[in-house]
């Protein structure tokens, strides 16, 4: 074996599992290789079989699952047919994983650096007190600080970031010539992602790489070459900048296109959503993978496409690549599919600059008490609180959209539900229509109840799997809108049309639909009652980026037939500033900046936001960006930092006056809020961190 | 953890002190007089109220109560009134029995049942599972009584191995007891090995299909390794709980088999001093029962804790 040889080398691999009484093929016919110090990423949606592949190359498939045919040479041997057995000698020693979901990949009984010693012990031969010894040195490397007190913890006394970089050290403690990583950072904040992308940029050198993962912005920060799979095929095949420069598959270019980028808004481009939903494991096209999907598909695409090579590192399966190459050169396109509007009602789109508000909250609070601890009772202590939402105020204009954007523990979801009534709000105000609404949802009255409508973010838990499509509508056509049984059956029709779904739907079961078609369900529920605010709470967060996009669409679409005012919050800033019309941000549940939407992205802005913006994964290999990684984590919303909330983390901080005093409301010409004691003049002169888009 | 331990004590003092009052408090409404009880149909009723100034039952409840509850704490558990006798040296020497009969069932069923399960739940849904599953359950189906005579069937007539009846003299070592102690600690093993056997095989199969075993498998592990170290120590923290409240049942619930077995325990005691209607020696069994189930709770507690570290440092 020359250095030249390719580490691992996939030649015609398929792998099915045993579904419904049959083998169905989730990875289909997959060739590719992958070359020492390469970082190769591998991209796909839910059930493109990205997981499966990188499963398959560990032989960890599960009793279900089973290699059909092809080999997966691993340093100049056939893994493929080697036994379980002999692969324990592979596993963590040559080849490693660094799994999603860092806090279920860690056992919750067992001290963290015993979890790692254990793999010292056994593939590098170590006594326990050497394993110790370098146990300490490893948590050092990924930059833990204090790798004695995170040796000694459990995996629950640290954060999700500090779980994730243990779980680093442990892939990278017997230097394997092979590393996966598998979604390291989906879990995590986008600051926390950051920091990670970071450590793993730094410490992979040399290292060959497969990262797998269905974020565009994350390969283009890391990879150097990419595969994209679809349906259980690798459709293309590419180095990076090529990749994102001259996609030569529908699909990839259909990816690249359904994320809206950075500096995009719904004012001034629509998502281009790809039509359809990616098909079940059962249901794959025989030809073309992608045919039912692609704007460009014929009768040519009823023969599967070979691999064509368009040059020699680029491969695509796609008997159209040669049109792609013209479109990108400028060829006039067929005009995008999704482009039909349905309204529910043609009431004109028309904004009431004047109109008062539809929301206003004053000086909002959400705390949520934790029960005494017998010691605590006896002394009498004052009974410890979270404060989710720690005076929140703001408005929303009718038919407007505001964005809130935070990270986990920013008090985002609280505050929704401290809206809507889930959660009783511990002070302040609400107010829905210039009517303060009561802050429990039994004393609200049913037009309450029809003017405020929910999204959540899990379409698979937002629905009664019990109840058919057309019953979860006609419920609040007749409690909310008082609707008789026959009208309520029309308006189901209507609405089923205005989320695009068929109108047989009604009489399905929730399980029988995708994630995708359960959230338009969800979201025709909300518009059911014709209400005046919508919140949406990360409704778009757990679909693939084509489906995020076409619902996203069908938001927008909705809002400006209807005139509804929407609350959308996500953690997801590049969805937030395409779809709103200002946009909140907060941070351990206090409002940092608030404005229009259109100069978020322009400073000045709060330290947070910029930070945010800097750690925004984009997807362009070119873009340039001034590097903002804040320190440690968000602190623990039970010990909340004094004067400025940011302070423990901001990489601007000017002083004591920070920890002492709660900053002053400061406003810019723009009409921009900012939450800092920094003069704006001087946030005025920071760089914008992204230099080019 | 020693906050921990202080809080599930001060719980357990909480749950004594309340079970305590609803014991007295239900004594009292049992219909009869105490006094005419313990001096029978014939006596006058000038003799009755003498009595009952003397026991003190004309006094305010709440006196009645902490005076009984002060009593009894410090050792005075009365004198029964069927047996004319002190009712402490009785209770306890029952709980002695009931205690040894407990600890060799359990020495007995839990490790069985236990390697069972997890055999079971290693081989989810192969002959070897349902074998186990099936076996099991069929067995917890038969009453202790019809266990119970077929083991003595087997055991004692036919194979002449162990003795039949299981009526150990008062004061006997445990060595002597022992084999009087084999059959009717196997009667209560069949009724155990079932619940806890499946609840064993149901934690093992969870414990599989978590994410955290994926890991341990690829960082190489030797396979023995993954189950001893990392699935069964999660897998088996709810078998602890179900042992512990067994362990409850075990001291105060065999009346059954006490019967079948003619064996001196606290469930047969109490069922005898319900017939006679016998009030101090009912409360003073029931509040040693809630005891022994209090306390077992309480080691169930401080062992889940001690293996399930979310707990331990919550």
């Amino acid at each position: 074996m020359t250095s030249l040889d390719p580490i691992l080398s996939i030649e015609n691999l398929t792998v099915a599992y045993y579904l419904h009484g049959e083998w169905q093929d989730a990875v289909r016919d997959v060739s590719l290789q992958i070359h020492p110090g390469q970082v190769y990423g591998l991209v796909g949606e839910s059930g493109s079989g990205k997981t499966t592949l990188a499963m398959a190359i560990m032989r960890y498939l599960g009793v279900t699952g089973v290699i059909r045919s092809g080999k997966i040479i691993f340093s100049g041997r056939d893994i493929a047919a080697v036994s379980q057995a002999d692969m324990r000698e592979i596993w963590g020693a040559q080849i490693s994983l660094v799994p999603q979901n860092p806090h279920s990949a860690l056992n919750p009984s067992i001290r963290v650096g015993e979890q790692v010693a254990e793999i010292l012990r056994i593939h590098l031969g170590m006594g326990q007190v050497a394993a110790r010894q370098y146990t300490l040195e490893l948590l050092h490397q990924v930059r833990l600080p204090d790798p004695k007190r995170v040796a000694e913890s459990y995996p629950h006394q640290i954060s999700g970031g500090m779980q994730q970089r243990v779980l680093i050290a442990m892939a990278l403690s017997t230097k394997p010539q092979l590393l996966i990583l598998d979604e390291p950072t989906t879990s995590l904040d986008v600051t926390t992602q950051a920091a990670i992308l970071d450590l793993i940029r730094e410490l992979i050198h040399g290292t060959t790489v497969l990262y797998v993962t269905h974020n565009l912005g994350v390969v283009a920060q890391i990879c150097d070459r990419v595969a994209v799979m679809y349906a259980g095929e690798l459709v293309e095949d590419a180095p990076l900048e090529e990749l994102f420069n001259r996609p030569l598959h529908v699909y990839t270019q259909g990816l690249l296109e359904s994320v809206p980028r950075l500096g995009e808004t719904k004012l001034n481009a629509r998502l281009k959503a790809i039509p359809g939903q990616i098909p079940s494991l059962g249901a794959r096209p025989q030809g073309c993978v992608f045919m039912p999907r692609c704007w460009l598909a014929d009768e040519s695409c009823k023969e599967r496409p070979p691999l064509f090579e368009f040059q020699p590192e680029h491969r695509t399966r796609c008997h159209h690549w040669q049109e792609l190459i013209d479109v990108q050169a400028g060829a006039p396109r067929p005009t995008g599919v999704d482009h039909a509007t349905l309204p529910l009602q043609n009431i004109p789109s028309s904004v009431d600059e004047t109109a008062p508000p539809v929301l206003t909250l004053q000086d909002l609070r959400v705390h949520y008490a934790i029960s005494h601890t017998l010691g605590e009772f006896v002394q009498r202590k004052p009974a410890r609180q979270v404060e989710a939402v720690d005076g929140v105020s703001l408005e929303i204009a009718a038919a407007r959209t505001l964005g809130l954007v935070g990270e986990s523990g920013s008090g985002k979801s609280s505050l929704a539900r401290a809206v809507v009534g889930l959660v009783e709000r511990t002070d302040g105000q609400v107010e829905l229509l210039q009517a303060s609404l009561p802050a429990r949802l039994s004393q609200r009255d049913i037009e309450t109840l029809r003017q405020l409508q929910m999204v959540f973010q899990d379409p698979e838990e937002a629905l009664n799997p019990h109840q058919t499509v057309g019953s979860t509508l006609r419920r609040p056509l007749i409690t909310l809108l008082g609707l008789s049984a026959g009208e309520a059956d029309s308006r189901i029709d209507q609405l089923l049309q205005a989320v695009k779904l068929p109108p047989e739907y009604k009489d399905r079961m929730p399980a029988r639909l995708s994630g995708g078609e359960k959230q338009r369900v969800a979201i025709a529920r909300a518009f059911a009652s014709n209400p005046d605010l919508l919140i949406a709470d990360e409704a778009v967060s757990s679909l693939d980026v084509s489906i995020q996009a076409s619902i996203i669409n069908l938001l927008n679409e909705l809002q400006a037939g209807l005139g509804t005012t929407l609350l959308f919050i996500s953690h997801d800033l590049g969805v937030v500033t395409y779809l709103s019309d200002s946009i909140a941000v907060v941070y351990l549940g206090r409002l940092m900046q608030i404005g229009p939407a259109g100069g978020l992205l322009e400073p000045p802005y709060h330290p947070y936001t910029e930070a945010l913006i800097a750690d925004i994964p984009i997807a362009d290999p070119g873009a340039r960006r001034a590097p903002i990684r804040l320190e440690s984590e968000t602190p623990s919303p039970l010990q909340k930092p004094t004067g400025c909330p940011f302070h423990t983390r901001c990489h601007r901080k000017i002083g004591v006056i920070c920890q002492t005093q709660a900053p002053p409301w400061q406003e810019t010409a723009d009409g921009k809020r900012i939450y800092c004691h920094i003069p704006i003049e001087q946030l005025q002169a920071a760089q914008p961190p992204i230099l080019k888009i | 953890m020693r906050r921990y331990l202080l809080r599930r004590s001060g719980f357990l003092l909480i749950t004594l002190l309340f079970t305590s009052l609803v014991i007295f408090i239900v004594t009292q409404y049992l219909p009869g007089d105490v006094a005419r009880v313990i001096l029978g149909r014939e006596a006058g009723e000038a003799a009755v109220q003498d009595l009952r100034a003397e026991l003190g039952l004309d006094d305010p409840l709440p006196v009645q109560y902490f005076r009984w509850l002060g009593n009894f704490l410090q050792g005075d558990w009365g004198i029964s009134y069927s047996t004319k006798s002190e009712i402490q040296p009785l209770v306890l020497s029952r709980l002695r029995n009931s205690l040894m009969l407990a600890m060799i069932t359990l020495v007995i069923s839990v490790p069985l049942a236990v390697t069972l399960g997890v055999i079971a739940g290693l081989n989810e849904n192969k002959p070897v599972d349902n074998t186990i599953s099936i076996t099991s359950l069929s067995v917890v189906g038969l009453p202790e009584f019809i266990t119970g005579l077929v083991l003595i069937q087997i055991f004692a007539f036919r194979l002449n191995l162990l003795p039949a009846n299981s009526s150990i003299p008062p004061g006997s070592s445990f060595a002597e007891a022992l084999p009087m102690l084999v059959l009717p600690a196997l009667t209560a093993t069949f009724v155990l090995l079932a619940y806890i056997a499946r609840l064993t095989r149901a934690g093992v199969i969870e414990e599989l299909k978590q994410t955290y075993v994926r890991t341990a498998e690829l960082k190489g592990l030797p396979h023995h390794t993954v189950i001893l170290k990392h699935v069964l120590r999660n897998a088996l923290l709810p078998t602890i709980t179900v042992v512990a409240i067994s362990f409850g049942w075990l001291i105060s619930g065999l009346i059954v088999i006490e019967n079948v077995f003619n064996y001196p325990g606290l469930g047969r005691l109490l069922v005898f001093a319900i017939d006679r209607r016998d009030l101090p020696l009912i409360q003073a069994v029931t509040l040693v029962t809630v005891l022994a189930f209090a306390l077992a709770n309480l080691v169930a507690d401080l062992l889940y804790a001690y293996f399930n570290p979310r707990i331990r440092y919550e």
